[in-house]
């Protein structure tokens, strides 16, 4: 059989993580192609819907990637995710998507080397917990 | 220092003599108007708004029924204010709620003085209907709840108030106190200066204090507040999954009555009822593809982890989603288990001062580094 590959939705700003995502390919670094990064303006933009969606459709993981605090471009829409990623974590965790399947993490523009851990890191990661839990609840049941 | 105002009362006189207080109330103009529980004409009680002193005869505040969320009521008569002084009998969980929309902006606490009464509980809708026919009276269930007696042939309070830890009311300007008043008697409590003022003009006399109210009230909160904590828990370990979760809410016909009925889902138009979630026929057929079958209405799921995301900071637990229900889910547990958990991850409690700021409109640059792990 062959391995478990994770399906991570990965929601990147445009200013920086995505930017990052975008330096990472052309300095030719590789990373796993289990991300399936949808492009936001900020992450002050994700709504928690968003994420909850992902899980529903049987995402086992589930990245929001923006600018550090003090770089946003929109100045603090990423102190604003923070928040609302700390909320959110308290809502999924009750019902089995811990902090290992959802993560927030800063990568500026010119950490493509960081890109690169993070989605490798969140990918060996996935690969350990197994599928996520609504793999097979599917539409069926939600 | 809190003054009280002892109202002592032969068997079925209570409700004369609160409508005495609020009759005086309005005759001394301590206030223009007066919101509370009012028996109807032939059955039931209701929130009523008195503006002539010769109604407050219908008051009976201490009706074990929330019909409405008085919160929501609080909110239609305030958003736009009339300019006028209303005096609003809520129960201690519709101030907590009105305190959250207050800071949401959709409750204007500029021209309300609050009474915050004694709450025991209330009975569903049809279960107080039941009470009314089978001879109980306000007086009689608070002779009883007062004992810890609240069930009756076939029916007892709601499960959200049998886990209420909040049997008292916090910031409210007043008080009517039944809980430690002693037998034929219930208080009234001026707590602000506000309300001192319309104690004063309501002509009551002051002096008598409950001795044994603190204590009683504490002893009551602490007694729910166990049962809560026995009840979450055992929710969380039954309801740990999306399958159990499912499952829960699988008798859900997405009508949104629990949206409706709660008093802080806040936002003037849901998400769920506009164009976003109408979709074309194509987008159906590709869900069900997706896994080869799709439940319909679809989005159970979806809407119920939204609303949990979206106001458990905000729930004051007061079961009116289970109330409002017409397929017997329990929302309230499942709400006020999520609540409890991201309530103390923002170290919030909703009603508890309208000075707290929200936490979901606000942050700060040195707060929450675990949730990123990265600092730099």
């Amino acid at each position: 059989m062959s391995e478990f590959e994770p399906q991570i939705v990965a929601f990147f700003c445009n200013w920086c993580t995505f930017t990052a995502a975008d330096l990472a390919g052309t300095s030719r670094l590789s990373y796993p192609p289990n991300l399936k990064i949808i492009r936001v303006m900020c992450t002050g933009m994700v709504d928690p819907k968003f994420v909850i969606k992902a899980f529903l459709n049987g995402a086992d993981g589930v990245l929001i990637g923006g600018c550090w605090p003090g770089d946003c471009h929109y100045i603090n829409g990423n102190l604003k995710a923070r928040r609302r990623v700390a909320n959110l974590t308290e809502v999924l965790k009750q019902y089995g998507i811990g902090e290992d399947r959802f993560w927030l993490r800063w990568i500026a523009a010119s950490e493509g080397t960081m890109l690169q851990e993070v989605a490798t890191e969140m990918t060996e990661k996935l690969k350990q917990l197994g599928p996520g839990p609504l793999r097979n609840l599917g539409q069926m049941a939600i | 220092m809190a003054k009280f105002a002892k109202l002592s009362f032969q068997k079925d006189e209570m409700n004369q003599k609160l409508a005495a207080f609020f009759q005086g109330m309005l005759e001394n103009g301590a206030v223009d108007a007066v919101l509370a529980p009012m028996a109807q004409a032939k059955n039931g009680v209701r929130m009523s708004l008195v503006t002539s002193a010769v109604h407050t005869a219908r008051v009976d505040p201490f009706a074990p029924i929330a019909a409405v969320s008085g919160a929501k009521i609080a909110s239609s008569l305030t958003v736009r204010p009339s300019g006028r002084k209303v005096a609003m009998v809520l129960r201690p969980c519709e101030i907590r709620a009105v305190v959250e929309l207050s800071k949401l902006k959709q409750v204007n606490l500029d021209d309300v003085l609050m009474i915050g009464m004694d709450c025991l509980g209330r009975y569903e809708n049809t279960d107080f209907a039941k009470f009314q026919e089978q001879g109980g009276t306000s007086e009689s269930f608070l002779e009883n709840a007062l004992v810890g007696k609240t069930a009756t042939d076939g029916f007892d309070i709601t499960g959200a108030c049998k886990i209420c830890e909040f049997p008292a009311a916090e910031n409210a300007d007043m008080k009517l106190a039944a809980i430690g008043a002693g037998a034929g008697s219930v208080f009234v409590e001026a707590v602000t200066p506000k309300g001192e003022e319309a104690l004063e003009k309501s002509g009551m006399k002051t002096g008598e204090t409950p001795a044994g109210r603190d204590d009683a009230v504490k002893k009551l909160a602490a007694a729910r507040t166990e049962a809560k904590d026995k009840k979450l828990a055992e929710l969380r370990d039954e309801v740990n999954s999306f399958e159990a979760l499912a499952d829960k809410l699988a008798g859900c016909v997405n009508c949104y009555n629990c949206r409706v009925a709660c008093p802080v889902c806040y936002c003037k138009e849901c998400v769920f009822i506009t164009d976003t979630f109408r979709h074309n026929g194509e987008q159906y057929m590709m869900w069900a593809d997706q896994g080869g079958m799709l439940k319909l209405p679809n989005d159970t799921m979806f809407f119920h982890l939204t609303r949990m995301t979206h106001m458990s900071l905000y729930c004051v637990g007061c079961g009116q989603c289970a109330s409002a229900c017409p397929n017997g889910i329990d929302p309230m547990p499942l709400f006020r288990a999520c609540a409890e958990k991201t309530q103390a991850r923002f170290n919030y409690q909703p009603g508890r001062s309208v000075d707290e700021e929200l936490p979901l409109a606000g942050f700060k640059s040195d707060e929450l580094f675990e949730v990123t792990g990265q600092v730099k």
